[in-house]
């Protein structure tokens, strides 16, 4: 299992992925905005999706948004 | 003279707007977000009113809760900054039905400057030359794949609609066009409400140089300069100078000379910029856009110049002469803006957090309009711009030294900043000879 985590303050601008999705290394899983830009954030490895945010949340530095395995 | 405005803006600029207003005797009303209640500009006005929740649509974008604030506060005009609603013709619209001064051009030049398409069409007919691009909205990828064979590749592909780089990309190639076409829409519909798109050929070798033009309560449009803005990433500036090392003085005249016209072409009055793309190896330049508005690197022309272009913004919108007579204006020594952001300095992603050190630099020829200070919280709803750290010298030399120093003792502790950055780049050989172009940034970081 592959947590995937927030690199900054962010809002989560859309989820690309769906719950349960089968993901590809490189699939994007949500995208983030920041200071006005849009920050894809990206499988690191294949497999099955579980999302931890919704469009609109906030995350900080270090939060969970999506475990692959 | 206007007694009262209200700043319809946040952080370094509207600071700094607040500055020259309290130096005129002219009373300054700050609006603000949740998000910026403790910023330095909200203590520093007269008055400061809050306007909404931290995300921009339901504050700096809203027009009727900074209408309805210059109402409560008795406010007799409204400066918009760069940014939010500087552009929207609609809002300059709102602000004089309002009875309010508006601290910027007439709303009409606004619309046929902020459609790029009609802007490239209407500097054509003034003589102004401009690069083969579309004279029509391209709609779809046939349409665009047409459009781009009859241009020549490679092209650029922009919203019509847009600003500040975003959505912005490069087609090499007809394999390349469909998910460039694809991203500006995207993006164009999103940022800028339209989904308006227009090609333009894409110059390889190019430095970026604008003109400050000043449109006078007279209706005389004088030429302020230029400004060299070719130190880019994800094409938004990083650094800027004047005079530019790439212009010539033969070329510097007929660009001063485009950029009046360009202005007299729609009736411009106050301050805006003339953007141009110069071709390194033919020596000319083409017409890009004009912002009609305060440019964030004004600071870098007000250092030569000795002119302060925000208080002749105020003395224009109140129908009186400028502060300084246009026969003389003489442009002396080096200037240059580095832009703090709040970044990491590699990979120049946004670095939001809570500031825990600030120290600025001080000394000759040292200039920060900064919009935050230790114990802020730089947010992630608005740009990373922090400060722009400014520099003036007798020559270029002298400003580089400058800006060595003062990059090394700006102190910045909390969110992540792009100071490295800097520092490498007034080290680099290229930035340094001057000889340099906007690929700069992707040379010093290949990815």
């Amino acid at each position: 299992m592959a947590e995937i985590r927030a690199e900054m303050v962010a809002n989560v601008w859309k989820v690309v992925a769906a719950e349960g999705d089968h993901v590809d290394d490189g699939d994007t899983l949500v995208i983030l905005e920041s200071m006005k830009m849009e920050i894809p954030v990206l499988a690191e490895s294949a497999g099955t999706v579980t999302l931890h945010v919704a469009e609109g949340d906030v995350v900080q530095e270090g939060d969970l948004i999506a475990d692959v395995g | 003279m206007l007694n009262s405005v209200l700043v319809a803006n946040r952080g370094e600029i509207a600071r700094r707007v607040i500055r020259t207003a309290r130096r005129m005797g002219i009373r300054a009303v700050a609006v603000y977000s949740d998000a910026d209640a403790d910023l330095p500009y909200v203590r520093e006005a007269d008055q400061a009113v809050r306007i909404g929740p931290a995300p921009p649509a339901s504050s700096y974008l809203d027009a009727a809760a900074i209408i309805e604030a210059a109402g409560q506060t008795g406010a007799a005009a409204v400066h918009p900054g760069y940014g939010f609603l500087a552009e929207n013709a609609d809002f300059a619209r709102q602000v004089m039905a309002a009875g309010l001064t508006w601290i910027g051009p007439d709303p009409a030049a606004i619309e046929q400057m902020g459609d790029k398409i009609r802007a490239r069409n209407l500097m054509e007919r003034a003589g102004v030359p401009v690069s083969p691009g579309s004279r029509e909205p391209v709609t779809d990828v046939a349409a665009a794949l047409a459009e781009a064979d009859r241009i020549g590749y490679p092209v650029m592909v922009k919203a019509a609609a847009g600003g500040g780089g975003i959505g912005m990309g490069v087609a090499a190639g007809p394999a390349d066009l469909q998910a460039a076409f694809e991203t500006a829409r995207s993006r164009a519909e999103r940022f800028f409400g339209s989904p308006e798109i227009l090609l333009e050929r894409y110059v390889q070798r190019a430095r970026h140089v604008e003109v400050q033009i000043l449109g006078l309560a007279d209706g005389r449009v004088l030429a302020l300069g230029e400004r060299d803005c070719s130190v880019q990433r994800r094409h938004q500036k990083v650094a800027e100078e004047t005079p530019s090392p790439g212009v010539s003085a033969a070329l510097r005249e007929q660009m001063l000379a485009a950029a009046v016209q360009a202005g007299e072409a729609v009736g411009y009055r106050g301050a805006g910029t003339v953007e141009c793309l110069v071709d390194t190896d033919a020596g000319s330049f083409v017409f890009l856009e004009m912002n009609t508005r305060l440019q964030v690197e004004h600071p870098v022309t007000e250092l030569v110049t000795g002119i302060d272009l925000v208080e002749q913004q105020f003395l224009i919108a109140a129908g009186q002469p400028p502060s300084f007579d246009p026969a003389t204006v003489t442009s002396v020594g080096h200037a240059l803006e580095l832009r703090i952001y709040a970044e990491d300095p590699v990979r120049f992603l946004p670095g939001p957090g809570t500031i825990t050190q600030w120290d600025e630099p001080e000394g000759d020829g040292i200039r920060v309009d900064a919009g935050y200070q230790a114990g802020n919280t730089v947010t992630p709803f608005y740009d990373p711009l922090l400060a722009k750290l400014c520099l003036y010298g007798a020559d270029r030399d002298q400003a580089l030294e400058r800006a060595r120093k003062a990059v090394a003792a700006f102190a910045i502790a909390g969110p992540k900043t792009n100071l490295a950055f800097h520092a490498e780049l007034l080290t680099s050989p290229e930035f340094v000879s001057g000889d340099y172009d906007t690929s700069l940034i992707s040379r010093l970081r290949p990815s």
